[in-house]
């Protein structure tokens, strides 16, 4: 399955990664040799073999639900970029 | 003192022949004058190591005894550390000073242990080589025109070079094996789930797992115990009481059943790694173990599962990293789209907008059950594997990479050839067995590793055999010249 | 042409758990911003996920209500997409295996009968935080609050097929989640929000049309209005050879429209996998046994027992049993009465009047079920007649008495039933009016109606309304036809 470049550019994109045109060609070569290296997978017979999401196959443990944290608001907000009011600035978002 | 194990260092401590301060001050001493020649280091937290030390010399001489008591080590540098730059060898997370401790690192500072900084790593624990780094490469002490192994290769260099006992890592597909075994060190990758990972800043999330460098057996067994336990924060942490390391390592090795998948000694292994793996074969037989020839037929398919599942997973885990709550913005965003593109952009190295790629592509729509899930079956395949070897044998053994350590920039441009250093240990990572490495020798002066594999919750019939190993060898006291 | 109106809608109702899904900071409304948001919820690097027990009860506790199928298994899945009240890049949902299966609903219309709505099934995830347009230097603000409260998106099938059943539909689960106690459905804070999937097809076309969405509608009133304001603009669209797009619109209220939201949507690929950070929730069969016998009485079973012990039409039962405060009101009343038909007369009429005139819910109504049934046992027993009763009704929700006795008792309103007194008073009122009853004696059948309605005014008038209606009917024709 080999990558064009359109399809490049749309995989950055749904990744949000801003790709310049001069990386652009060399990623495209680069990811192409890796999916050469994966597509070995294709020639595995796992007919009727599951899935397998998490190596041991446990279980999921619950929580009590219980209110347990405070007000840290200051201490988080002390390493974010943009912030005003208690809000995290961001360019401004259109709805 | 910096020559000294982490065994060593606690008798000592323990018999006063020096203080955990006098300690802090030689090894800060040590970095600051060998560290530029290797890069190890990211931040060196001298006052608050000093600090600790103290802290640790107080309680000590309030009667508090226990094995980390004031023993020095470094933290890879994708565990949080509260109010410490915590930057996973990247530009995008700069300025992020973590705003907790990981679950390792309270355990550790717990025990006593005196954190002296951290560790360079490969960007995010992607590589092998420790040279994706926003703060550069790292050298290993062997040859410091090689490559030390990665992603933990700040953690294996810094303790290879002496300027520190102990290191904590991770290892996602091999990354504190395969440095270990790069650097004449011993590393150990424990079961899936056996340390906790809240605050081990994500890469791979079912792959994932924290664990100790360090010159011995001895010294891991020291490590692990302190870290592993179960954690009420992780869901992934298994609630299971954990063994005595220390006690599991004097076990005699009679009886010891030893599997050697021939597939590990097939093409790609340089063939003077094989005879050395032998000579460890050779050794252990003398100490009561038998062999036997096993097969692990799916060990070649876990390269390409590994480079779709680890991909996958990390596309979705570093999706956080967007310049809006932490870390590094882009100047002057036009707006949204551009904030996330160029935050990202510049902020994540090359190999991890590579790998991000593979794996949002491995996840889209139409390419999901022929990669993720293809990828996942595989996966049990390689699982069923090592479950019908170990109804055979109790330990496998194999060359941890099939490679010595290269030259710095020889695989720059071809990723997928330091992909395939990692064909040993990356199954492990996928079943979720914990793997060790131990120093097996030396060719043309570069070190070589031998890697054990365990059932699930035998890390201590590893750190066993490992011991008992080192009983009779002295590989692993061998220092780089220069440090 | 000859439409049919298709539609299926996604409901977010919002737990009330006291803590979020998957950490532990307080599920709050109203609160300064990001006070209420943990390293979790930040999606601080290297934190973790761990299940609140809670929200998986309240789901298991729907899902029985609605009669589904609930897996032994249940995953979480990442739905990865970029927006700032997103704070790890992905919302941790349920795709492949939601925690409830198929079931059903069902809702009473207008016309009494019953439908039943498919529901194809109901998954917990987790909610977004908010943006905050208000400008910023050019910016917007981020508050996340709400990042990962507990949600519960329940999705119905295209079963309904009009805007009207979709109303019903919606009032049918909101009543459902409060009666269950797992949702206080305050649509106005966002507790309750509503996605409709509308579309349109010639009458007897089998496949359906291509439907658009309508996001985030929050009001009854407005369910029905963006819905039948969708149908409109589709078969318009579609007479006048166009093709409806699949796409998200928002119902804008003040221009009564709907409008496509920025096509950034259509581009969206999720990229669903099962979340690396949580394992497979399991769901034992004895643990929905004790959720089940927990349950408490569903609005349908209430509904069914009203008519079955009050004698209820479905309509009346459908009503009481809407809400659980309202029904347990009318129960009380009902028991302080004895009368359970009055007593549904009177919480379905004077009582709803007066909520509904002065904007409160059952809740805050300002007479109680005791007092209503207080009057109502007067009523029964003579003490005063069905009029007098709304006299003292009103006087009750003004506060001027504790009980209806008192202010019968302070108004002196009791019904005069002394047959001798009324006699007397009845006689007054022939003496006064004795044209009028000469010209009733003379008249026939037919118009002795219209002057008798005369005669029964004129008594009340002298008694002030206090006389027993009955007894003045009764003793006013014997004294008239003699």
């Amino acid at each position: 399955m080999a990558l064009e470049r359109t399809d490049v550019e749309k995989i950055a994109h749904l990744a949000r990664l801003g790709l310049d045109e001069a990386d652009l060609a060399a990623t495209t070569a680069t990811l192409n040799d890796i999916l050469s290296l994966v597509d070995q997978m294709q020639a595995v017979d796992t007919t009727g073999v599951d899935p397998l999401a998490h190596p041991l196959e446990a279980t999921q443990r619950l929580r009590p639900d219980q209110a347990t944290e405070g007000d840290r608001r200051e201490a988080y907000q002390a390493i974010a970029p943009a912030v005003e009011a208690g809000l995290y600035l961001v360019p401004k978002v259109i709805e | 003192m910096h020559q000294l194990t982490l065994t060593e260092i606690a008798a000592a401590l323990a018999a006063k022949d020096f203080s955990a301060e006098e300690l802090t001050r030689n090894l800060l001493q040590r970095i600051e004058q060998l560290d530029p020649q290797l890069n190890s280091f990211i931040t060196v937290t001298a006052d608050a190591a000093l600090a600790q030390a103290r802290s640790a010399d107080a309680r000590r001489a309030a009667g508090e005894t226990g094995a980390l008591l004031g023993a020095p080590l470094a933290h890879k540098d994708l565990f949080c550390t509260q109010g410490v730059l915590t930057s996973c060898g990247s530009k995008i997370l700069t300025g992020f000073q973590a705003p907790y401790d990981a679950t390792v690192v309270e355990k550790l500072a717990a025990a006593g242990a005196v954190s002296l900084g951290k560790l360079n790593m490969d960007e995010f624990a992607m590589g092998s080589a420790n040279e994706s780094s926003h703060y550069g490469p790292v050298k290993n002490p062997w040859d410091v025109t090689r490559v030390p192994g990665g992603s933990s290769g700040g953690s294996a260099a810094a303790v290879a070079a002496r300027l520190l006992p102990a290191a904590t890592g991770t290892d996602t597909g091999g990354s504190i094996r395969q440095p270990a075994a790069l650097t004449n060190l011993t590393g150990i990758k424990p079961t899936y789930g056996r340390v906790s990972r809240w605050g081990m800043i994500a890469f791979a999330s079912s792959l994932d797992q924290g664990g100790p460098l360090a010159r011995t057996a001895e010294d891991c067994a020291l490590l692990l115990q302190a870290m592993a336990g179960f954690d009420p924060k992780d869901s992934t942490s298994v609630d299971q009481p954990v063994d005595d390391y220390r006690a599991a390592l004097q076990q005699p090795l009679s009886g010891l059943r030893i599997g050697l998948p021939k597939e590990y000694f097939g093409a790609g292994l340089d063939a003077r790694i094989g005879e050395q793996v032998l000579a460890v074969v050779e050794a252990l037989k003398k100490l009561g173990a038998t062999v036997k020839d096993i097969s692990l037929p799916n060990l070649a398919h876990a390269i390409p599962a590994y480079y779709v599942i680890a991909p996958a997973e990390a596309s979705s885990n570093l999706s956080r990293f967007d310049g809006v709550r932490f870390g590094y913005r882009c100047e002057n965003p036009v707006n949204l789209e551009d904030l996330y593109k160029r935050s990202r952009g510049e902020g994540f190295g090359a190999e991890v907008k590579r790998r991000i790629m593979v794996g949002t592509y491995a996840l889209s729509a139409g390419y999901y059950d022929a990669y993720y899930l293809k990828a996942q079956r595989i996966r049990r395949l390689i699982k069923n594997d090592f479950v019908a070897a170990f109804a055979e044998v109790d330990v496998i053994l194999g060359p941890t990479t099939p490679n010595l350590a290269w030259k710095l920039g020889e695989k720059g441009d071809d990723p997928v050839s330091a992909y395939l250093e990692d064909l040993y240990t990356i199954a492990a990572n996928l079943a979720g067995i914990p793997g060790l490495s131990m120093p097996a020798g030396f060719i043309d002066g570069l070190p070589v590793g031998v890697q054990l594999l365990g059932n699930y919750f035998q890390e201590g019939r590893l750190l066993n055999v490992a011991h008992q190993y080192q009983q009779v060898s002295d590989w692993h006291r061998q220092a780089p010249s220069g440090f | 042409m000859q439409w049919e109106t298709v539609i299926g809608l996604e409901i977010h109702a919002q737990l009330s758990t006291q803590s979020k899904i998957f950490s532990g900071s307080a599920v709050s409304f109203g609160a300064e911003p990001n006070v209420h948001a943990s390293l979790i919820d930040l999606g601080m690097p290297g934190t973790l996920p761990v299940l609140n027990a809670e929200a998986v009860r309240m789901a298991c506790k729907f899902g029985l209500a609605i009669d589904a199928e609930i897996a032994e298994r249940n995953v979480f899945a990442r739905k990865n997409y970029f927006y700032p009240d997103l704070p790890k890049g992905y919302q941790t949902s349920q795709m492949d295996h939601p925690i409830v299966g198929k079931g059903h609903l069902d809702i009473t219309l207008e016309d009494g009968t019953v439908k039943r709505i498919g529901i194809t099934r109901a998954h917990l995830e987790e909610n977004a935080g908010k943006s905050l347009h208000e400008d910023f230097h050019g910016m917007s603000g981020i508050d996340l609050n709400r990042a990962g409260t507990p949600l519960l998106e329940i999705v119905s099938e295209p079963d309904i097929r009009s805007a009207k059943e979709a109303v019903a539909y919606v009032k049918a689960i909101h009543a459902l989640v409060r009666y269950l106690g797992i949702c206080d459905g305050n649509m106005a804070e966002g507790s309750l929000r509503c996605d409709c999937n509308v579309s349109v097809r010639p009458k007897g076309q089998d496949t359906f049309g291509t439907r658009a969405e309508i996001k985030n509608v929050n009001s009854f009133r407005f369910i029905e209005k963006a819905i039948n304001h969708e149908i409109q603009r589709q078969i318009e669209l579609i007479e006048d050879g166009g093709k409806v797009v699949q796409e998200t619109r928002l119902y804008d209220p003040n221009k009564d429209e709907t409008r496509s939201m920025r096509s950034k949507e259509e581009a969206n690929d999720y990229r669903y996998f099962p979340c690396p950070d949580l394992l497979p929730v399991v769901i034992e069969p004895a643990f929905l046994e004790e959720v089940r016998s927990q349950l408490p009485e569903l609005p349908t079973e209430k509904r069914d027992r009203f008519q079955r012990e009050y004698g209820l039409s479905v309509y009346d039962a459908s009503v009481l049993s809407a809400s659980r405060e309202l029904a347990d009101y009318f129960e009380e009343v009902q028991q302080v009465s004895g009368d359970a038909k009055l007593a549904a007369n009177w919480v379905m009429g004077e009582l709803s009047s007066l909520l509904n005139k002065q904007d409160l819910d059952i809740a805050q109504s300002p007479v109680s079920a005791a007092q209503l049934g207080g009057l109502i046992l007067r009523i029964k027993d003579d003490t005063i007649s069905g009029k007098i009763a709304k006299m003292v009704f009103e006087a009750l929700a003004a506060g001027e008495g504790a009980s209806a006795d008192a202010i019968i008792e302070a108004k002196g309103l009791k019904q005069v039933t002394d047959s001798g007194a009324i006699e007397a008073m009845l006689d007054e009122v022939l003496a006064a009016n004795a044209a009028q009853v000469e010209q009733y004696r003379a008249s026939d059948e037919a118009k002795r109606g219209k002057m008798f309605g005369f005669f029964v005014g004129q008594a009340m008038k002298a008694s002030k309304g206090k006389a027993n209606p009955g007894q003045v009917n009764q003793l006013l024709k014997q004294k008239l036809e003699g």
